[in-house]
């Protein structure tokens, strides 16, 4: 024992570690296993909501083992790197000896090796082992890349030998395995996707990042000319429509309807359909009820615009506007942030919730002011995406597939025919096969092959 | 009139017979009873198909007009649709009627669910990020996955259970096919839903690209067929140890096909974006 252990060095035995398939068995399950956690854990929730859930000693655990970001965990991406070095050294490892089966000097058929395999057919001919030996090699010849005759005491073997090079098969898929990975990687160090809020006619060339709130230029315009939501007659939500216009160095170079499961792709930028939403438009009516009387007194007004108040009380500019304006940790909704300067004294806010038209009344001003007849506009929600990984993991995708083909239905079979003398003018065929690397299928191949060279003695002796 | 849920209604009943017919003649050792129990199973297979169709021509009728996967009864449809089809398959080529009891069986136990009334049998048109002919090729490639995957862990019950214990060749345990054929269908099946897992986890990478612009995202569904997928590679590579065989790899596909099932069915109680399938 000690002796190999001083004479492997290091480097060897992290070599052979990695070079096992148990490993890789160990890797993988381990993945499985341990990737059910973050299905059963709500991923990147708030600290508050994990505490509420899981109380503070199991908080404290799952937020040291990182089960939160499991997937982006050191832990997690250690045994995905272990994965890939496993796939690679062991590759590289047994490609020497894939090699060498692939491209022999001298292929090697053992009869001892088909006399034992599982998978045998026979049958009788009623002719010597001599005057079958053309129908049978020429069979062999015409079916199988390679085949060689051998004498034997009393007849003679024939093998047939194919699929030599799916044994790279396997290789595809591995390398396909690493394509992946590095389009995921690529995918996730230089992706990017934020969103933009087009309105309805406006035209926008900045979208907003995810996760940072930074603003990225994209080096184009979106204009949105038109947007719709139909429905079904049960309510349902059918198609989400935006009409889109690509506008480049301030020339419209494209038009396009963006609806989902569509996305416009343009210089590199995908661009979806994501939501929809409302925003004011710039002109309403805004409406003083005398407080004393009751009396309505409506005034047609724009954003930024002053308006003075009836009977010379004042004047009055709507500032801002804001969706969902929180007021003392309540969410007034659609809501106007207006200035009002009296006719003596200091200027002072004024807050209108669309919503809310009785809210004003709280001021005790001489008028209660709200605002009716917003022209409100569409918005479109738009996401917009970067992701020059897509490329590199859809080209793995394809390679995959083509591997898993070749490893999985095209296999590497050797069939032997043993032809026997039994007296002068009959002779035992046993059809067998093997498959070097253990594939299923042999045992129809075989059943095929003796099928076919019934059939074909048959008909020799009919003619 | 004849409509779709009838149909499936009859069908449910057949894959009935025929899962009853498949005991009996293996059980029996019923020549009679092995026939009906094939012509029942292509009988049911043929219906599905029909009722398949015709749920697809409703859609139109109803106005709607879409590929009939779009609800979790749609989908248990297509699901019995598939393990007929690929059993059928399987006997045909192989000549071995054991798995049939387990094939109807589970394909009787697909529609008897759709016919619960929580699954639902309306026709619901098409919310707008499910129209889509990725989603289509993704939810066909992974039920004929599945189905295959379904058959594989029958065929390691019964490996299982020919192994156990002593005189593998006496009475209704000595009907069952060698140890070896068994094995080597596995692997076969194994091979065919582990192809299509990864082409429908592949095409539904498409789908999801399409639809929500990120290809990947640890979403619960994703990521437990995800985990159905390493089980079964783990599966292909433990062939390839020395002393991994027969009984190791038999308990390994059953350990995936209860991913399997977890992904098809559990995953709905967690939270996530695949609403129904
Ligand atoms: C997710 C990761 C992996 C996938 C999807 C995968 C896939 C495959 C497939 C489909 C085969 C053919 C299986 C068969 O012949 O039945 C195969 C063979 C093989 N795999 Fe992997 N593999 C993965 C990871 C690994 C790793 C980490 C190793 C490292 C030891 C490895 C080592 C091998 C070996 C040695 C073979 C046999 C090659 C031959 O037949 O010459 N695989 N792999």
């Amino acid at each position: 024992m000690n002796d190999t252990i001083k004479s492997t060095g290091l480097t060897d035995r992290i070599w052979n570690f990695f070079a096992s398939v148990k490993l890789s068995v160990i890797l993988l399950l381990t993945l499985a296993l341990t990737s059910i956690i973050g299905t059963l854990i709500p991923q990147n929730d708030q600290p508050v909501q994990y505490l509420q859930k899981y109380g503070e000693f199991w908080h404290r655990i799952f937020d040291t083992l990182h089960f939160y970001d499991m997937y982006g965990s050191w832990w997690f991406q250690l045994l995905l790197a272990m994965l890939i070095v496993n796939i690679v050294v062991c590759s590289i490892d047994r490609l020497g000896a894939t090699w060498k089966i692939i491209f022999p000097k001298k292929p090697v058929y053992r009869a001892e090796r088909f006399r034992k395999s599982d998978w045998r057919q026979s049958m009788i001919a009623g002719q010597s082992p001599e005057k079958l030996k053309k129908t049978l090699t020429g069979y062999m010849e015409r079916h199988f890349r390679h085949s060689r005759v051998e004498s034997t005491e009393n007849g003679y073997l024939i093998y047939g030998e194919t699929g030599r090079w799916t044994r790279l098969g396997a290789y595809v898929v591995h390398v396909s395995i690493l394509l992946l990975i590095i389009g995921v990687l690529i995918s996730s160090l230089f992706g990017y996707e934020g969103r933009m809020n087009l309105p309805v006619g406006d035209t926008d060339n900045t979208m907003i990042l995810r996760h940072s709130d930074a603003r990225v230029q994209l080096g184009f315009s979106l204009r949105c000319d038109d947007f719709s939501v139909q429905h079904y007659p049960s309510g349902r939500p059918k198609e989400y429509r935006s009409e889109i216009v690509i506008i480049e160095n301030g020339e419209e170079v494209s038009k396009r309807s963006l609806i989902v499961n569509h996305p416009i792709r343009y210089k590199g930028f995908n661009i979806f359909q994501s939501t929809y939403g409302r925003i004011p438009g710039n002109t309403f009516t805004l409406v003083f009820t005398d407080n004393a009387s009751g009396l309505q007194i409506p005034k047609k007004a724009s954003i930024g615009e002053e308006i003075s108040l009836p009977g010379g009380k004042g004047k009055i500019t709507v500032e801002d506007y804001s969706n969902n304006f929180n007021f003392r940790g309540h969410n007034l909704g659609p809501t106007y942030l207006s200035m009002l300067i009296p006719e003596s004294g200091n200027p002072r806010p004024v807050i209108i919730p669309v919503e809310h038209p009785n809210f004003d009344r709280m001021r005790q001003g001489e008028f209660t002011i709200n605002i009716e007849n917003v022209d409100y506009r569409y918005f479109t929600g738009l996401q917009i995406s970067r992701d020059p990984g897509i490329p590199i993991v859809y080209t793995s995708f394809v390679i995959m597939i083509i591997g898993f083909f070749v490893t999985f239905y095209m296999a590497h079979r050797q069939i032997c025919i043993e032809a026997v003398r039994n007296h002068e003018e009959e002779t035992t065929i046993i059809v067998s096969g093997i498959s070097p690397n253990r594939r299923p299928g042999v045992n129809m191949a075989v059943k095929r092959v003796a099928g076919k060279i019934e059939r074909t003695i048959q008909q020799q002796k009919n003619t | 009139m004849m409509d779709s849920t009838l149909l499936i209604s009859y069908v449910t009943f057949i894959f009935g017979l025929s899962a009853l017919s498949y005991a009996i003649g293996g059980i029996f050792k019923s020549k009679t009873a092995e026939m009906i129990a094939t012509a029942a199973m292509i009988i049911a297979t043929a219906g599905n198909l029909s009722a398949f169709i015709l749920r697809w021509m409703e859609t139109y009728w109803e106005g709607y007009g879409h590929f009939p996967l779009a609800s979790l009864y749609e989908s248990l449809i297509f699901f019995s649709l598939t393990i007929g089809i690929i059993y059928l398959f399987v006997e045909f080529r192989y000549k071995i009627r054991i798995i049939g009891f387990f094939a109807a069986l589970s394909a009787f136990l697909a529609l008897a669910y759709a016919s619960l009334p929580s699954v639902g049998s309306q026709i619901q048109p098409l919310m707008p990020a499910l129209k889509s002919n990725w989603l289509i090729i993704h939810v066909m490639t992974y039920f004929f996955g599945y189905a295959a995957l379904t058959l594989a862990f029958s065929v390691s019950l019964l490996f299982l259970l020919k192994s156990s214990g002593e005189n593998p060749e006496s009475g209704f345990r000595g009907r069952i096919p060698e140890l070896k054929t068994l094995d080597e269908l596995t692997y076969q099946l194994v091979m065919f839903g582990f192809l299509f897992i990864t082409l429908g986890i592949i095409t539904g990478a498409v789908w999801a690209e399409q639809a929500w612009g990120r290809y990947w995202g640890w979403d619960p569904k994703e990521t437990w067929s995800l985990i159905t997928w390493f089980i079964y590679a783990t599966l292909l590579h433990a062939r390839l140890m020395r002393g991994w065989e027969g009984k190791r790899l038999a308990w390994i596909s059953i350990l995936g096909f209860a991913a399997v099932l977890f992904t098809y069915f559990g995953v709905n109680l967690l939270p996530g974006l695949h609403s129904y399938i």
